[in-house]
Parts: structure tokens; C-alpha cells; sequence
């Protein structure tokens, strides 16, 4: 059914992407008309700033004139939520810019700010539909985005080795899920998620539904780098240059986790199942369960073995999606605004450390954990910074990542099918946060304890990154000593 | 009623140092340690303003805040005293300075040290205010990892393998607490201390544990027992009650002597609070049933811990596992209040006086130990790190200050009439006693063998013949008499006068005692 509708209401409602579009090719405009002949550093602010404009005016109209809408069938749906998780992916994109401002890796800053902003419009995008198509044009447009910014340090081999690595299992997983929203349309004659949900029926499921489920888990787990989706992880985030890592691991992996839940829950509803201890009926919950129970275990046992900071944060993501994935399981209105906040949290905590090692790689050449001996002397205010990420990640009190794990864990024991059912796997998750303190702690005996090896000449770092850190560290703090903050706010 | 947060301040203000002096000292170890040592004096200040505006006459709680914090998982900040939390915000105010007063000698990275000394301080604060699970937790644990740390980077030459073990043992107390305490808020809703204790009066709580008994087709009964274990480990490790003891004497030993003396004198007294303000309010039906056996491991940790003291010749450890001992008649006390007696005034009175000598005895043992400790370390200072038992002898002589200064607090830890351990004693068993003769008659056997240690010590250690290698020992200094006087002048009136302290306390332990009898 297509009901009318103006174009120039349509042009209202995705205002804010339009607002990032624009911002994209004004730098890219501005940089190649004026400044062709400039030096880098000059581009690359003057470009910076224009997009840190757009992402500002853009949050500025979400603000200003909030909407509330269902286009087309689904294919455009703003609320308040999921204007809110707008905001919330702008704010990150700006962190990712400020983290970009002053690096050397690339001559195009023009083209890799554009090609951050398009990625942005993508997740605003994702985050505000409820058509297979559409969140299947969106995940396109912003893996394609993720593709160049990952290979754009073209003086590294590892860069576009990991890119290739990128690009390849991200055509495989996109094909699964192509197939498994083909499925889905063929099954259910709609593309809106609401209609599939309706045309579910009955606790046994069609064997043609459970294919489309495991195929659009594998999709979308590859999104949210799950096990066994996650072998492009290590090595993007250890190949990527660290503002695109950053916003691999904050802001795609927000809008990720996102959809899953809108797709999973929203799409799926009926065809839950249950992973219950004993009382195991098949459904999307199990699958997930083993997706999240295999990432929790498998990401932070291989993260103790790494001495490379980027590949032990890659694991530690992954070890992280795994708790996420526990908040998609329990499908309550708690648990949704639990792992919304875990995502969030998680986002800026890790596109803070991600600024830290690019600070570390910048003066020290490498980012094994003997290029963070004695950091603490050579650059205080960044350890500190270090110091807070990490241990939020480890979940201690009173950070935000230790009121994440508690209201997301509290979250999934009272889970939509009874409470305590899904016990075990939190059990599981306590254990293996006790087990990622080790290797956080290790990072961090290094940075404090560890003496470095040679001299130690104090670093020479920008205030504006060290503000940024700051700010970033500070809000993890406020976060995890007032969440009603965020929590009101969502 | 007061306008003026007077109790958040408390915590805050040793926080705030903890930062100051980080951000502050790095230039001169003089500039750290004096203004560490002054922030722990305006928190000792502000504990005394407290203590005179306290009201003695009300068991209840005082000078509480509430404010919401996260509503959307029930939490609020709630904070607030009764005398048992004042008492305890006494003992740390006085100890924090004492402990730094003790560590003044430390150069090697001295401002952290006192920076984790404050820090340490201001979880015990916090621990001993909080009323709500959620930030009193978060204190606790914030209690223990400054103290890890002051071991680990501090301690003598076995410090990683006991700040490893002090770390696990608490830990695990610590998950089981945690586990318990997420389990009770799943079924209750609840994190707030004084509304999970007005549940289990009501007989509202076994009830709500049926939402868990779901799983696995447990009775309430039995669910309850295992909560119940679980609360009870995360303090019986902390206080420590025999078998769960084993990291103490290493920890101690290994320990720099201000941790030692903060291990002793604060943290383990955080276990004690934790039964009495969580444990026995909200678990008093479990432990009931369990009494007998507790009271058997009560005397069990007083029997066994000080014959252990007489078989040790590190002065270090004998004071560690005298520690235990004394902290025995603690739970001694508490255990036996747990007795049903019905309506019977005459074994209310009881009760009440068991009460205010556990109260006494926590507050007594804080000093006296906190005192010892230190002792040893000026004996350390002088002696080049010779602390056993058989390496002096006839130090009275060269050290008649210094000897009779560790006799009073020896004393003291004895339970000699007169000084400050008595009162806390006496009153523990003359309401044990009635309520549970047997366990009392044992645990007698306890005092006898403090009483043989403590002899030999002043024995060996200051009297016979001088070795000739200590000949030219000095004598307490000047400035190490002055540091000490406060001290020992405390343990003499608190001897002779511990009304002061019993007047505060009384009604509290009155209070307690009559919400758990029914």
C-alpha cells in the first residue's frame, strides 16, 4: 500500500542525512577548487571543520525539530529512539574526525572525511528503517564506505591486505544475507520486517524460515564481528588506519547492533524459540545464543595471546559483541535499552583507546605492547586516559563499561522467556569478563610499570587531542557514575 | 534535618587528597606526605564534628541523604550512620593518620603510596555510610584495590605471592556477595540494606525467593541457605572467621607496616560491620539455623588462631594471628545474639551487652592493634629489619621508653582491667555466657593462651640479658613519642571511662538486638 505523500515532507524527515551529505561534498568541493596546492595540515582542518559543521548541524535539527514518522510502508521510520541512536552515531562520527585530525597516514583528507560522513549517512540510514531493502542498501553503502577507509593508508601493505580480507568476507556475508532477506520476501510477500512478523504463526517453524534466520544471523553477525563471522576483525583493526579502526569499532558497530535487534526481534517475532537450560526449542534466540556464547569465550581466550594492542582490542570487541549479542536474546524493552547503552558506552570508550594507540603508533612506530612500556612517563595524560578505557572495558566500577555489563547481565536474567532461563550464559559472560581483566591489566602493566626500553623523551602531543581524550574519558566517567544521563535520555 | 552533607563529605574528602596529592606531589615527597597527612587530619576533624552532633540517645539512623540515582534499577544513593557506623568512621579517621604517621620513612614512590593510603580511607568511609547495596559495594571493592597495590609495590620480599593471595581470597568473597546480592534484587527488586532488613522482618523475603525456585525445583529453604553462604563468605574472608583465614598472616607479614596497620585495624572490621548491618538483619532466620556450627567456628578461630600465635617467632605474625583471635570474640558475640530467647528480658539485657562488646571489641582491637604494628615497625627502623622473636632480648635496658610503651599496648591486646581491651572483652563474655555456655567456656582457653604469648614476648624481646649487637639501639625519638601519645593516652581512658564510647553506642545495640527477637 502506498499511501501520498510530499516529497518535500520526505526532504524534512531525512534532513540530517541530506545536511551530512551536503557537508561531504563541501569538503571534498573546498578542498579540490582552493586548496589543491596547500599543505596537508591546512586541508586537512579546514576539512575537518566542515564536516564537524555538518555533523553538528545535523544534530542541531534533530534537536530543533524533532520527527515522528512511517513512510512508505516501513521504508522510513523516525521515532524517538531511533533519532535518538542518530545523534548518538553523529556525536561518534565527530570523535572519529577529531581522532583523524593530525594524522599523516593519507594525502586525500578530502576523500576520507567524504567517505566518513557517506558512511554515516548510511548508519543514519540503517538505524531508521524497517524495510529488508532498505537496511540491505544501507549495510551496502556503509560496508563499501568501510572498505576504502580501511585501505586508505596506501603506504601499507597491511592496510590493503586487510581491506582485500575485509572486502571478501563482507561480499560472502552479504550474499548470505541477501539470500536470507530473498527468503524472507519469497516467504512472507513483504519486505517490511512488521509484515514478516505477522505472517509467523505457530511455535514449529517452517524449515524455510529457519534457513532464512541462519543466513541473515550470518549476515549480520559478520556486521557485528561475531564468532564464527569474525576472522576480518583482527586484521582490520590491526591494518586499518586507527581513525578508521575507531569508527569500525564504535560507530558501525552501534548502527550494527542496532538492526540486528530491529531485524531479530521487530522481524522475527514469533519465531524466538528458546535457549532455556533444558527447555531448548529452535528459533533465532538459540542460534544467537551460540553465536554469543562462542565470541564471549573465543574472543577473550585469544586476547590474552596478543601482543599487538590493536589485535587484542579486536579480540576484546569481539569478546564484547558476544555480551551485546546476550542483550538481542532476551528481547525485552530492558534489554534494549541495556545494550543500547553497553553499545554506546562501549563505542566511545573504544574509539578513545583507538586514539590513544594512534598517538602511541605516531611516536613510536608500532603498537605491540613493548611500544606502551613506560608510556605513563613519557605521556601522562594519555595513560591516564588509557587507564580509565581499559578498565571500563574490564568492567570496573565506577566506569561506564561496569554499569553496562551490570544493567545489561541484570537485563538478561529477567529475559522475555522467564527469569533466570538464560543463567548460563551469564555465568559465561561473568567468567569470561573475569578473564579479559587479565589481558586489559596487562596493557596496563605495561603503560605503568613496565620501564621503556630506551630513553624517555616526553611526547609532544596536541592539546586538541589531548582535550579530546579528555573529554572522552570524562564522559566515560560520568557515564558509569550517573547512566540515568544517557539512559533518560535514549 | 541537617542541611549540610556532612556525611558524603567525609568520603569525598579523602578522595579529593588522594588526587591532590598525585597531582601535587610528584615534586617533593615532603610536600606529598604533609598534605596527605592533612587531608586525613580534616577527615579525622570532620568525623569529630560528626561524633559531637551525633545523637546518642536514638539507636536509628542519622544524618542520612537519600537521593535517586538510577531509577531505573531501583538504586539510590542512600547514605547514613547509627553508632555502630560512627564508631567505625572513628576508628578509620584515627587509623588513616596513624598508618601514614607509621610509613612516614617511605621514599620510593611516595606519593602514590600516600595517595592509595587515601584512597584506601575513602572506601572505608564510604563502606561504612552506604545503606544501598549498589554504591556500598562499589566502596568495598574500591577498599581493596588500593590495598593490593600498597602490597604489591610496598611489601616485604614474599609481597607479589601475598598480595596475589590477599587479592584472591577477597575477590572470591567478594563474587559470592555479588552473586547473592543480584540474586535477592531479582527476586525483591531491592538494593536498599534497611528495606531487604525490613522484608526479612516482615517474613516478606523467603517468599520472594520463589521466583528463583523455578530453576532447579529448589525449596525456599534452601535457596535461602545458599544466598545466605554467599553474603557470609564475602565477609567471613574479610574479617576472617577459621577456615576461611589462610591469606591473613602472609598478607599481613608482607604487607609495609601503614598497610599492615589499616589491614588490621579498618579493613577487617569492614567484615564485622558487614555482618552486623547486612548479614544479621537480613539473613537472621538462615543463621539461626545455622548456629551451633557458627558458634563452634567462632571458637574454633579464637582457640586455633591464638595457639598458633604462641607457635610463631615472627613478631609480624604473631600480632596477625592474635589479630584473628580478637576478632574471634567478635564473632563469638555475634553468633551467640543469634540465640532465640523469646521474651526473656533478663537474656535481652544479655544480648545488649554481647552487642556492646562486640562494638567495644572492634573498636578497641582497631587501636590496639593498628598500635602494635606500628611498634614493630620502629622496632624494624632500628633493628635493620630483624623482627623475630629470638633476635632481642634485654632491649628494656637500652629502650626503656620504647619497652613500655609496646607493654601498655600489649596489655591492652591482653585485656588487661584498666586499658582499653578489657571493657570490649568483659562485656562479650558476660552476654555470651548465658546465651551459649559451652562455646564460651572453650573460647576461655583463647584468652589464656593470649596470655602466654603476650608474656613470652615481653619476655624474650625486652627483658634477660642485652645482646650485644643491640647495645646501641636508641629510644623512641622525640617526635615518635608525640606521635604515639595520642594513642596510648586513648587506650587508658577508654580503659577507665568507656562510657564515652558506650554511651554513643548503647542505643544501637539496643535497637539491633530487639529487631532480631522474635
Amino acid at each position: 500500500m502506498i499511501t501520498p505523500f510530499s516529497y518535500l515532507g520526505l526532504l524534512r524527515l531525512v534532513l540530517p542525512q541530506a545536511i551530512v551529505v551536503i557537508a561531504a561534498l563541501c569538503a571534498l568541493s573546498v578542498d579540490l577548487m582552493f586548496l589543491r596546492m596547500s599543505e596537508t595540515r591546512l586541508r586537512c582542518s579546514v576539512g575537518a571543520i566542515i564536516s564537524l559543521a555538518g555533523c553538528a548541524a545535523a544534530i542541531v535539527w534533530i534537536f530543533h525539530a524533532p520527527q515522528s514518522a512511517n513512510v512508505l510502508d516501513g521504508m522510513l521510520v523516525l521515532n524517538h529512539l531511533a533519532q535518538r541512536i542518530q545523534i548518538a552515531l553523529l556525536v561518534l562520527t565527530m570523535l572519529t574526525i577529531l581522532i583523524f585530525i593530525g594524522s599523516t597516514f593519507t594525502q586525500h583528507v578530502s576523500e576520507y572525511l567524504a567517505l566518513i560522513l557517506l558512511a554515516t549517512v548510511s548508519m543514519m540510514f540503517l538505524v531508521s528503517t524497517q524495510n529488508l531493502l532498505l537496511i540491505f542498501l544501507s549495510l551496502e553503502l556503509l560496508s563499501l564506505s568501510l572498505y576504502i577507509l580501511t585501505a586508505f593508508n596506501k603506504r601499507s601493505i597491511q592496510s590493503v591486505e586487510s581491506a582485500l580480507k575485509y572486502f571478501l568476507f563482507g561480499g560472502i556475508s552479504a550474499a548470505f544475507l541477501l539470500f536470507g532477506f530473498s527468503i524472507l520476501y519469497g516467504w512472507s510477500n513483504s519486505t517490511n520486517i512488521v509484515s514478516i512478523a505477522n505472517s509467523i504463526h505457530g511455535p514449529s517453524l517452517d524449515p524455510l524460515l529457519i534457513v532464512a534466520i541462519v543466513m541473515t544471523v550470518i549476515g549480520l553477525g559478520f556486521k557485528v564481528a561475531a564468532v564464527p563471522f569474525h576472522f576480518w576483525a583482527p586484521d582490520v583493526y590491526q591494518g586499518a588506519p586507527a581513525p578508521s579502526a575507531a569508527f569500525i569499532a564504535s560507530g558501525s558497530k552501534l548502527a550494527g547492533f542496532f538492526i540486528f535487534y530491529q531485524v531479530m526481534v521487530i522481524g522475527l517475532a514469533g519465531a524466538e524459540g528458546s535457549s532455556s537450560w533444558h527447555a531448548y526449542a529452535s528459533g533465532w534466540v538459540p542460534v544467537i545464543a551460540i553465536v554469543a556464547a562462542l565470541s564471549m569465550v573465543l574472543g577473550n581466550l585469544v586476547a590474552i595471546l596478543q601482543t599487538s594492542v590493536r589485535r587484542l582490542l579486536a579480540y576484546s570487541a569481539i569478546a564484547h559483541s558476544g555480551y551485546m549479542l546476550l542483550g538481542i536474546l532476551s528481547h525485552t524493552n530492558q534489554s534494549l535499552h541495556a545494550l543500547l547503552y553497553y553499545a554506546i558506552t562501549y563505542a566511545l570508550t573504544v574509539s578513545g583507546a583507538f586514539a590513544v594507540v594512534a598517538l602511541v603508533e605516531e611516536e613510536t612506530g608500532g603498537d605491540t605492547l613493548s611500544h606502551f612500556a613506560g608510556l605513563s612517563r613519557r605521556a601522562p595524560v594519555p595513560s591516564f586516559c588509557m587507564l580509565i578505557f581499559l578498565l571500563s572495558l574490564a568492567g570496573i566500577p565506577p566506569l561506564a563499561g561496569f554499569f553496562g555489563k551490570f544493567y545489561l547481565f541484570s537485563s538478561v536474567l529477567t529475559s522475555a522467556e522467564g527469569t533466570l532461563s538464560l543463567l548460563w550464559l551469564v555465568v559465561l559472560a561473568l567468567a569470561m569478563s573475569a578473564v579479559s581483566l587479565y589481558y586489559y591489566l596487562k596493557v596496563l602493566k605495561f603503560i605503568y610499570v613496565t620501564d621503556p626500553p630506551t630513553e624517555i623523551a616526553p611526547m609532544r602531543i596536541s592539546a586538541l587531542r589531548q582535550v579530546v581524550l579528555c573529554l572522552i574519558a570524562l564522559s566515560v566517567v560520568l557515564l558509569g557514575c550517573a547512566p540515568d544521563l544517557l539512559l533518560h535520555w535514549l | 534535618m541537617n542541611l549540610f552533607p556532612s556525611i558524603s563529605c567525609l568520603t569525598i574528602v579523602p578522595l579529593l587528597g588522594a588526587i591532590a596529592v598525585l597531582a601535587l606531589g610528584t615534586k617533593s615527597t615532603k610536600l606529598a606526605r604533609g598534605l596527605a597527612l592533612a587531608f586525613a587530619l580534616i577527615a579525622l576533624a570532620i568525623t569529630l564534628t560528626v561524633w559531637h552532633r551525633f545523637n546518642p540517645a536514638s539507636g536509628g539512623l542519622q544524618f542520612e541523604e537519600v537521593h535517586a540515582w538510577i531509577p531505573v534499577l531501583g538504586v539510590q544513593y542512600h547514605i547514613g550512620i547509627d553508632g555502630l557506623g560512627l564508631l567505625m568512621l572513628l576508628l578509620s579517621a584515627i587509623i588513616a593518620p596513624m598508618a601514614m604517621a607509621a610509613s612516614w620513612q617511605i621514599q620510593q614512590r611516595a606519593p602514590l603510596y600516600f595517595s592509595l593510603i587515601l584512597m584506601l580511607e575513602a572506601g572505608l568511609f564510604g563502606t561504612f555510610t552506604a545503606l544501598n547495596f549498589f554504591h556500598w559495594f562499589l566502596f568495598w571493592e574500591l577498599s581493596i584495590i588500593p590495598a593490593f597495590f600498597l602490597i604489591r609495590l610496598w611489601g616485604g620480599s614474599q609481597r607479589a605471592t601475598a598480595a596475589t593471595q590477599f587479592f584472591l581470597y577477597t575477590m572470591v568473597g567478594s563474587v559470592t556477595l555479588l552473586l547473592a546480592f543480584l540474586a535477592i534484587f531479582l527476586c525483591t527488586g531491592k538494593f536498599d540494606f534497611m528495606d531487604l532488613a525490613e522484608l526479612a522482618r516482615n517474613g516478606q523475603l523467603l517468599p520472594a525467593f520463589t521466583a528463583l525456585g523455578a530453576w532447579h525445583h529448589f525449596t525456599v529453604e534452601k535457596i535461602s541457605m545458599v544466598l545466605c553462604f554467599g553474603v557470609f563468605l564475602g565477609f567471613a574472608v574479610k574479617v576472617p572467621l577459621v577456615p576461611f583465614h589462610t591469606w591473613l598472616p602472609a598478607t599481613y607479614a608482607e604487607a609495609p607496616t601503614g598497610t599492615t596497620m589499616l589491614l588490621t585495624g579498618t579493613m577487617s572490621k569492614m567484615g564485622l560491620y558487614g555482618f552486623l548491618r547486612i548479614l544479621l538483619p537480613i539473613f537472621y532466620t538462615q543463621l539461626r539455623w545455622l548456629q551451633t556450627p557458627l558458634l563452634w567456628m567462632a571458637v574454633a578461630t579464637i582457640v586455633l588462631s591464638a595457639y598458633a600465635a604462641m607457635a610463631q617467632k615472627d613478631l609480624k605474625r604473631i600480632f596477625a594471628y592474635s589479630s584473628i583471635n580478637h576478632l574471634g570474640y567478635c564473632m563469638l558475640g555475634i553468633f551467640s545474639i543469634l540465640k532465640f530467647t523469646g521474651n526473656d528480658p533478663a537474656l535481652a539485657t544479655e544480648k545488649t551487652a554481647a552487642m556492646n562488646g562486640v562494638f567495644l571489641q572492634m573498636f578497641n582491637h582497631g587501636l590496639t592493634a593498628a598500635t602494635l604494628f606500628w611498634l614493630v615497625a620502629l622496632l624494624e627502623k632500628r633493628s635493620g629489619g630483624a623482627r623475630g622473636l629470638n633476635d632481642f632480648g634485654g632491649l628494656r635496658k637500652v629502650a626503656p621508653v620504647f619497652c613500655g610503651v609496646m607493654g601498655i599496648a600489649l596489655f591492652s591486646s591482653m585485656g588487661l582491667p584498666g586499658l582499653n581491651g578489657f571493657v570490649g572483652e568483659f562485656l562479650i563474655f558476660k552476654g555470651v555466657f548465658p546465651l551459649a555456655a559451652w562455646p564460651a567456656s572453650v573460647a576461655v582457653l583463647g584468652l589464656l593462651a593470649t596470655a602466654i604469648f603476650v608474656l613470652t614476648i615481653l619476655q624474650r624481646v625486652f627483658s634477660g640479658p642485652l645482646q650485644e649487637k643491640w647495645s646501641q639501639m636508641s629510644d623512641l625519638t622525640l617526635g615518635e613519642r608525640l606521635a604515639l601519645l595520642p594513642v596510648i593516652t586513648l587506650m587508658f581512658v577508654l580503659g577507665l571511662c568507656p562510657q564515652l564510647v558506650l554511651g554513643v553506642i548503647n542505643s544501637t545495640a539496643m535497637q539491633m538486638v530487639q529487631q532480631l527477637r522474635f
